[in-house]
Parts: structure tokens; sequence; C-alpha cells
């Protein structure tokens, strides 16, 4: 059986690693550094995404930078909604977040809700002195006022079509896909 | 599963799941902010007609930490005191649009009874002589943090087995787990019937405990429940120590990595020893921090996720 759409490609695995090159690139010009810098990727793609910023960070400034990984299961607002999803392991560096600049690191932005249930968690576990968001794929249709700071692909898509993120770490290749 | 009412509503691979959430919710414990908003807008009534410190507080501080909306309710000071039914009294709790239920009753079936009666959720926390079913995922929880796998070890049960629900959630729990279980007691505190029970669940027995300790890859001593005790089960507290205590002397038999378990609350000096119940491996107070993990992990499955 096949889809009735078949998927496209949006990203190949070199677009990818361009994206994510540039969005190294950008956090450390924002931050003027890497002081201070925390990853949490969100569970479950964003883990690895933050995984390979964090490598070419330190690959740039010769200095390593903080990584975590942050699951929102608990703080969602469809938790109701739906039948009981696993919870998986949150992980924030032994320095903490406290006047850190954390950013977030997820592969898609949506709807916002993802990233709303982030901040929740993230007021939980500390006070940060800023929070940004890094995204792999921008595909729009936000229902809440979130933006990123910095985005690999801007995806103009329709709301019934389906974006999927595959990533070498959880899928055994790297693509975006559109169907 | 929409109760845990009996350890056998669950299944292994149901069990490991609960215990992955359980892993997550330990991390909660060290953090400074103890609170998790899965569960924002539930109610959760607490209904203890025995006493109880350790269940009944690591159930409200679960519920709370969820931020469950957490109400307890015992018999002693409710309606139950003045000679409400139990079903008068849970319809009447019910009615005020209660999510979930956990119930403790010396009458066994309790819970399972309580079920038929209401659309909540209903949480098993002890009922008479037959299940204690979040005692056993919190014993194999704890075990299986410090051992590993359970498959194939070896996990002795002692003591009151006649008058223990723990005892019977436990071997349902570890047994389904993979474990070799094998109990002990003085035939006056083997239950009735455990013969053939034993060989279709596929547990041992066993009156003589030098024997076994040896073997053991974990021992879980049971309290002496002398409020269940009517007759004579044994002659003197000093005889069954000295025939089923674990006594300084036979802590020397026990393998020294071997985890000691026990519920709570110990007698010490009768059950179990002051330097077995304080010794390295001993894991009874992370028992108790575990059982907070585990509640908060069945509270979670049971009651965030959507109505059915």
């Amino acid at each position: 059986m096949t889809d009735a759409a078949d998927p496209r490609i949006v990203l190949d695995p070199g677009d990818i690693a361009r994206a994510l090159t540039r969005i190294a690139h950008e956090i450390l010009e924002r931050n003027k550094g890497a002081d201070d810098l925390v990853l949490l990727g969100l569970h479950t793609r964003g883990v690895p995404l933050a995984h390979r910023i964090a490598e070419r960070i330190r690959a740039v400034e010769g200095s390593g930078v903080d990584v975590g990984e942050l699951d929102v299961t608990m703080y969602r607002d469809d938790l109701r909604k739906q039948p009981t999803r696993r919870a998986h392991k949150t992980v924030i560096p032994p320095g903490g977040i406290d006047d850190k600049i954390v950013v977030l690191v997820d592969d898609v932005l949506f709807s916002g809700r993802t990233i709303r249930a982030a901040l929740d968690a993230l007021a939980d576990l500390g006070r940060p002195s800023a929070v940004r968001l890094a995204v792999l794929v921008d595909r729009g249709h936000r229902e809440l006022p979130i933006r990123a700071d910095h985005v690999g692909k801007n995806l103009p898509s329709a709301r019934a079509e389906r974006v999927s993120v595959r990533l070498a770490e959880c899928d055994d290749l790297d693509e975006v896909t559109i169907s | 599963m929409k109760h845990l009412l009996s350890i056998d509503d669950v299944s292994a691979d149901q069990v490991q799941e609960i215990f992955a959430t359980a892993a997550d919710m330990h991390d909660v414990q060290r953090r400074e902010v103890k609170k998790l908003p899965a569960l924002r807008g539930r109610t959760v009534i607490n209904m203890f007609f025995e006493d109880s410190t350790r269940t009944r507080s690591s159930f409200e501080i679960a519920g709370k930490w969820l931020s469950a909306d957490v109400i307890n309710i015992s018999a002693k000071g409710s309606s139950a005191s003045k000679g409400e039914s139990l079903r008068d009294t849970v319809l009447t709790v019910c009615a005020m649009g209660v999510d979930g239920l956990v119930i403790r009753h010396p009458a066994s079936g309790a819970a399972q009874q309580v079920s038929e009666w209401v659309d909540a959720v209903v949480i098993n926390a002890g009922d008479g002589m037959h299940e204690h079913p979040t005692q056993a995922l919190l014993d194999a929880y704890t075990l299986q943090r410090r051992m590993g796998s359970l498959d194939g070890k070896h996990v002795a049960i002692i003591g009151d087995l006649t008058h223990s629900r723990v005892f019977r959630s436990n071997v349902l729990c570890l047994t389904k787990l993979g474990a070799r279980v094998t109990v002990v007691a003085p035939p006056t505190l083997m239950p009735s019937g455990i013969g053939p029970w034993s060989k279709e669940a596929g547990f041992a027995t066993s009156y003589d405990l030098d024997d076994v300790l040896p073997d053991a890859d974990a021992v879980m001593m049971l309290r002496v429940q002398k409020e269940r005790m009517s007759g004579g089960y044994f002659p003197s507290a000093r005889e069954y120590t000295v025939g089923y205590g674990l006594t300084r002397d036979r802590l020397r038999l026990l393998r020294p990595d071997a985890p000691i378990c026990h519920p709570g609350p110990m007698n010490r000096g009768l059950e179990i020893a002051a330097d077995a119940a304080d010794a390295a491996q001993s894991v009874v107070l992370e028992q108790v921090s575990s059982g907070l993990a585990v509640r908060m992990a069945v509270l979670y499955h049971l009651l965030a996720g959507e109505e059915s």
C-alpha cells in the first residue's frame, strides 16, 4: 500500500548538516560566544539535534557547551485527550539552568504547543536569564504567540500535510519529507 | 487497565512501563520544585479504613506532586464510624466528582467490590489478606534498580504468609517478572491451600530458613501481623525469632550483596534484627522513596490519559 501523496524530500543529509552549522553559528553570534550557553533538546528528535549543534559549537569555539534533554509530556495541554503517553527522561546539565542562556532545540515548530509546555517545564527547573528557540523546520500554523530565534528551514505547508524529520540517531538516515 | 486492584491486572510489559515512568518520577524528588502538572484538575481521594503511615502519606504526596487535589478520609472520624455502609460512604464521596479512589480496607476484595459501584479509577492500597499491588510494584522496582533484571533471580519471602497481602501481590509480581520465588514460614503461618497454588504459579515453599538463605539473591522479610492474629500461631515471640527471624547470625548466611527488603513497619527484634534492618544491604528506606515514585507512576498511568 502506498500513500495517496508520495513523500517529497525537502531536506537531504547535506541540507540538514548545513542548516545545523548555520544555526550553531547564529547561536554563537547572538550570544557572543559559548559562555553560559545550555542547549536543551526536546524529546524525541530535538535531543540528537542539540548534540549535533553542540558538536559544531565545540568545533568553532574550542570549548564545550552544556547539553541536556527536556521531556514535556507531563506539561502538555492535550494529556487528557490521548491515551497515556510514556514520559522520557529530563536531563539537566550539572551546572543547572539558573542565570544561563537556554536554547531549546526541536525538530519541527508547528502549533507552538510543545514549546509552551517546554517553557512551563523550564519554570519548574530554574530561572534562566534568557530562553531561545532553535528548530530545524518551521512549518507555520502557530496556535500560540511563539516564534523561533533560529530556523533551519522555513517550510510553508498545508495544515493537513505531514512533515517528517528522520535522523540517523533514531531512524538510520537523515532526511526531512513532506507528504 | 482501568483500575489497579490486583497485580493480575497488569502485564509484565505494563509493569516495566510503570517502572520506566517511576524512574523519571524519581528525578522529580531531587528537584527544587517537586511538582508536575500532569494531574492538574483531577481529584484523588485516599480512603483508609485501616491504619497506615507510609502508604497513605506516599499516595498523598504522589498525588500532590502530580498536581492532583488529594483528600484523605479515614474510618476514624468519618461517617463510617457512625455505621454508614462502605457502599454509601463510597457513593457519597464519588457524588462529589472524584476521579481516583485509593482504598485500603480490612476486608479482602473490598477494592474489587468498590470498583463495581463507581465510575472513578480505583487503586487497591491493601484489602485485608488479599493484595497490596503498589507495594509489590515498589518492591520489585527497588530490587530491579539494585540488581538489574529480575529474570532468573532467586527471591525469598519470609514470615507471616497467612495474613500477608504483601506476600500475595509480591509472588504474582515477581514471578511475572521471571524471578524464582521461595516462600518461607512456620507451618502455622503457611496459608492453607498454598500447595496447589504454588504448583500452578511456579514458586517454592519451605519451612527451613537456614536452608534457603545462602541461595537467595534477595530477601523480603514480612511483618508479623499481631493485629490479625487471634489464635496461637507460635508459642512465643522468642521462638519465632529463633526459627524465622533475620538475626545477626542468619545475616552471615546471606550473600553480602543480597538486598534485604521489609515493607514496614518493622518489629525490630522479632522478624528482623537491628543488625539486618540497618545493614548496608538493607533497602528499607530505598523502598520508601521508590514507593513514592512508583505511586506517582501508577497515578499517572491510570489518571492522566483520556477518559475511557
